[in-house]
């Protein structure tokens, strides 16, 4: 079935992003909005907007009755959750199943096999796809015992966590019975699940995902990976394609275990499979996989040519796979800057507000996915992304050539914004080489700091 | 010196009948203003509040988003009672029952003038204030959006 009218469930950048693509595809767009968003970008740009609630997240985005009600008043065929707010939620999922909506993604059982970290963990055991050294915990003696086995450092994960949220580190064995209780603790109150198990630390890793595309029928393509590795508290910062530095067998295979671990799930719409790569044993591990599309998913459009909300909608009419894992062809390399509104000088305390003035940059292999222009507002209730800014070259050193000329010809005004440290990073000789651990950014804010305090002492 | 929401009405209704699209009042260290074709909003002063000046404003609401839907005008010193969800509307509790509300029903506060669905769940909404329905915006059975005006009570005893 053709898709006529989709509601779109988000906001800022990907709400825009998805309106462009169905623009171009010829579906109408109804965007689901805030009253904090009624006179956003996506909200001009939709064909029609319809108020969903307040600011507050919790009474507006994050309400699937809400959406499913205004996705049925407003005679859609299909809802787009972006990334976020309730992109991976079972509920918003199984309740468009329920009404008969179509939801632009998975199904709800694999957003669910996904989500229970746990569940994805045994899953990527049982199609064949390596995982770090750990498993379920029931009891304190198992988790002695098991920790015993893997050796510290170990890390403690919560089942309902994810994305860095819900994970304690471990040096001492005999510190664990403790940071086991605390952890439980922990993961009941911030994901209504106490359960938690055991995972070996990787003192060297770098983070590696592969896009993949399924059509819910067993049919499987991937897009490549991404290396995530620069990230501050697990946000990540800048992603780049290809993964620098890794051999074409290793690439190989870790594009084989995504596809085979999205296989067992049957995996419907495109998704992420998070991978750790341990630097000291050469070897990676399933980290996780997204049931979503990515903030970071305009790299891997980049170098495949491939519109990935595209091949979503086609997906959800049932038009299956239109690409061949053969043809795909990835040509250069690609990166990605995140422009957040926050203040590199104040601990990258978020910086909300009006924007003054925007120019963003353009030029050949220069794409910026955003909402934000003069007159926009940073409101203080969303996460501060306010724009992507990718290039694609055709090498690595070109491409951040590249990236140093756009981020020199942007400019904001009005907020603070992280820029200038993008342009710090991009310069340092560390990046410059490629293929840093996922620890490198908290060094480089490290070594930068050190100078100042020097002078401070004279 | 205290100025009742009965003067503020007054004053209105003086202000809408002539030629100016503001006013300016002060008096005693009361501050006024008001201006024309903007939705207002009283706030009285803390009476705790140890200020050495009082003040009441009436300031101007700022305009609404460009991507609200547009009600159509009202006539001065209607109250409106606005959608508080997205749902779909209705104005019965059942099919083939007689509505809440008409126009010319006597509301109080508490009186429930429609019903707001969201997947399946019923809402009641409340006039929130005292007099007598003035018109009848949103349509039986429509999708409403959040803050969408529904009905205009000309307020009273």
């Amino acid at each position: 079935m053709a898709l006529r009218r989709i509601l779109i469930a988000n906001r800022g950048e990907i709400a825009l992003r998805v309106i462009r693509t169905c623009r171009a595809l010829g579906v109408e767009t109804v965007l689901a909005a805030s009253e904090a968003d009624l006179d956003s970008l996506p909200a001009r740009m939709a064909d029609r907007t319809v108020c969903i609630g307040p600011a507050r997240p919790a009474d507006s985005y994050l309400r699937a009755d809400t959406i499913v009600q205004a996705a049925l008043g407003v005679k859609a065929d299909a809802i787009h959750p972006g990334y976020g707010f309730l992109s991976e939620r079972v509920s918003l999922a199984r309740l468009c199943e329920q009404e008969g909506v179509i939801f632009i993604g998975p199904t709800s059982a694999q957003i669910e096999a996904a989500g229970d970290k746990l569940r994805a963990r045994a899953e990527a055991e049982a199609a064949g796809v390596p995982t770090a050294p750990g498993g379920a915990v029931r009891t304190l003696d198992e988790a002695m015992q098991l920790g015993r086995e893997i050796g510290v450092p170990l890390l403690i994960k919560a089942v309902g966590g994810g994305g860095g949220r819900g994970m304690k580190r471990v040096d001492r064995l005999e510190d664990l019975p403790a940071a086991m209780e605390l952890a439980a603790a922990e993961a009941s109150a911030a994901f209504g699940d106490a359960r938690v198990y055991l995972e070996g630390f990787v003192t060297r890793g770098r983070h590696v995902e592969v896009q993949i595309l399924g059509d819910g029928n067993g049919r499987i393509i991937h897009l490549g990976e991404r290396d995530c590795s620069v990230q501050r508290r697990y946000q990540k910062l800048i992603e780049e394609t290809p993964a620098p530095g890794l051999s074409a067998e290793f690439r190989r295979g870790i594009h084989a275990a995504a596809v085979q671990f999205a296989q067992r799930l049957g995996y419907r719409s495109a998704g992420t499979v998070e991978f750790l790569v341990d630097l000291d044993r050469g070897a990676f591990y399933f980290l996780e996989m997204n049931a979503r599309i990515q903030v970071e998913h305009p790299i891997t459009e980049a170098v495949t040519g491939v519109d990935i909300v595209a091949e979503q909608i086609a997906i959800s009419e049932d038009r299956g796979l239109r690409l061949n894992q053969e043809d795909l062809k990835r040509e250069g390399c690609a990166l990605e800057c995140r422009l957040n509104a926050e203040d590199p000088a104040r601990d990258f305390y978020p910086s909300p507000g009006t924007i003054r003035a925007a120019v963003w940059p353009t030029g050949e292999g220069v794409r910026v996915d955003t909402h934000v222009m003069a007159g926009a507002r940073i409101p203080p209730y969303y996460d501060s992304l306010m724009a992507k800014i990718v290039v694609h070259a055709a090498d690595r050193a070109k491409a951040i050539e590249s990236m140093a000329r756009a981020l020199a010809e942007t400019r904001i005004e009005g907020v603070a914004t992280n820029l200038p440290f993008h342009a710090e990073v991009l310069a340092d000789p560390e990046f410059r080489e490629g293929g840093v651990d996922t620890s490198y950014l908290s060094r480089f804010l490290e070594r930068r700091r050190q100078p100042q305090e020097i002078r401070a002492h004279g | 010196m205290t100025l009742t929401a009965k003067d503020v009405a007054e004053i209105l209704r003086l202000l809408e009948s002539s030629n100016f699209d503001s006013l300016s009042l002060e008096m005693n260290g009361l501050k006024l203003n008001l201006q024309r074709g903007a939705a207002v909003t009283v706030r009285q002063p803390d009476a705790a509040a140890p200020s050495p000046q009082p003040k009441v404003e009436l300031q101007p609401q700022p305009a609404q988003p460009a991507a609200r839907k547009a009600a159509p005008p009202s006539e001065a010193g209607l109250a409106e009672v606005a959608s508080p969800l997205l749902g779909i509307f209705y104005r019965a509790p059942k099919p083939g029952e007689p509505p809440f509300v008409e126009v010319g029903s006597k509301v109080a506060e508490d009186t429930v003038v429609g019903i707001i669905e969201v997947m399946k769940l019923m809402n009641t909404v409340r006039a929130g204030v005292r007099g007598e329905v003035a018109q009848i915006l949103a349509e039986n059975g429509a999708l409403v959006e959040y803050g969408e005006i529904l009905l205009r009570v000309r307020p009273g005893a």
